[in-house]
């Protein structure tokens, strides 16, 4: 059997869910036997090709999440939401009650310890932030949700194994957790 | 009790005395039927809808209707937890329930229902409501965006603290909310106290004694030793 083909990124997340992933320790080896991994931060290739599986890691906080989302769901034949944020915007979402307007200028320009004369960035390098964190499911159909601030690593195990195997997920007691 | 007062709960025969509801028949029984709002201390008022059965294939709130002989009621069907997952999903959009950052995780009676009926995402477009946080109690600090309009609090407060503290009003799905009798409308300025039965009767995270949030810390509480079906099943 050839390795199936995995896409791994963080949107507006804090790699946590990644560190997650490491934490499956040893058993990365065995992962590597099956799969084999495209755009991801442990790869750093860049963009994402055809695959088999994604992983999404975050929501959705600015114009850059919603295009290299728009590439995984294109690229990936199975798209997971991974995490807190990915699954209902998670911490980031936080803000979604406040004006962006209001937290930009309290950020770079009222709060106190700022430089004489601090403005809000506004690089034309910079992705503009939308006005709410959305959780990809609002952007984008993504077909199983990972929850779990981070899923630990034996989630994360429990659910990609199953997945590899043809079993619909299913993590049970102990292993689905949303915090 | 007589022979008679018997009746069927996913095959099995439950005897129930005459006046009790499913529920509390259920309970009696060391049986677990999925609910929120309900609480064995207080009268039911069937507003969650958690507790949702099929009486002689007819729906009907486990809580409020009367156990009957020859029932035959079906309650952890394929059909009902998927009925239950989807109010559960509704009441996760509706509020802010950022579990990660909540003193009540794993002691959250909605977290532990949502664990039970395999909740793995929200599903719906979340609301993100605009809700306050009430900390001007000495003892006792009040997180409105996870509240599920149990009105449990209203209950405790009324009937077995005699205070009157919570009380509900407001319209609508985004109007309605839990308001505090008091000039200033701050939980501070009531007479509530943290030994009132209305301090410990939130079964989510709103309520919260403040010192102790983490005196016993996540991945120890009630629910991460097991399941809410496992808890309920052995009061």
């Amino acid at each position: 059997m050839s390795k199936l083909r995995v896409a791994t990124t963080s949107l507006a997340g804090c790699f946590g869910c990644h560190m997650s992933l490491l934490d499956i320790d040893e058993r990365l080896l065995d992962l590597l036997e099956l799969v084999e991994f495209d755009r991801s931060p442990i790869t750093d290739i860049k963009h994402c090709g055809p695959c088999d599986l994604g992983i999404i890691e975050g929501g959705v906080c600015n114009a850059e999440n919603v295009h290299v989302l728009r590439e995984f769901r294109k690229n990936c034949k199975i798209l997971v939401a991974t995490g807190a944020c990915a699954v209902n915007g998670g911490l980031p979402a936080q803000r979604n009650h406040l004006e962006l307007h209001d937290i930009l200028t309290a950020v770079y320009q009222t709060e106190g310890g700022l430089a004489h004369g601090a403005q809000i960035p506004n690089d034309p390098e910079l992705p503009l932030p939308l006005n709410q964190v959305h959780p990809i499911h609002e952007v984008v159909k993504v077909d199983y949700f990972l929850p779990g601030c981070p899923p630990s690593g034996d989630a994360i195990w429990k659910f990609l194994t199953d997945l590899i195997a043809g079993r619909t997920p299913s993590l049970g007691h102990g292993l689905l957790h949303y915090d | 009790m007589s022979e008679q007062n018997i009746f069927l709960l996913d095959g099995e025969e439950i005897a129930f005395a005459p006046g009790q509801t499913i529920m509390q028949a259920a309970q009696s029984a060391h049986k677990y039927i999925p609910h929120l709002c309900w609480h064995p201390e207080f009268k039911p008022h069937g507003s969650c809808k958690l507790c949702t059965v099929k009486i002689n294939g007819r729906f009907g709130s486990s809580c409020t209707v009367e156990a009957a002989a020859g029932q035959n009621v079906e309650n952890r069907t394929a059909e009902l937890d998927d009925k239950r997952r989807t109010l559960l999903q509704l009441l996760f959009v509706e509020g802010n329930h950022f579990c990660p950052s909540c003193e009540k995780s794993g002691d959250c009676l909605l977290q532990a229902t949502a664990y039970e009926m395999g909740m793995m995402t929200p599903h719906f477009d979340h609301f993100y409501p605009d809700r306050p946080v009430d900390a001007s109690h000495p003892d006792v600090m009040l997180d409105f965006n996870r509240c599920i309009l149990c009105s449990l609090c209203v209950q405790a407060s009324e009937l077995a603290d005699k205070k009157n503290v919570f009380v509900m009003g407001g319209r609508g799905m985004r109007g309605r909310k839990i308001i505090l009798n008091s000039e200033s409308g701050k939980l501070g300025d009531t007479d509530f106290s943290v030994d009132d039965r209305a301090a410990s009767i939130c079964p989510v995270g709103v309520i919260l004694k403040k010192r102790v949030g983490f005196v016993v810390p996540y991945g120890e509480r009630t629910y991460d030793k097991a399941p809410v079906s496992a808890v309920e099943a052995a009061k």
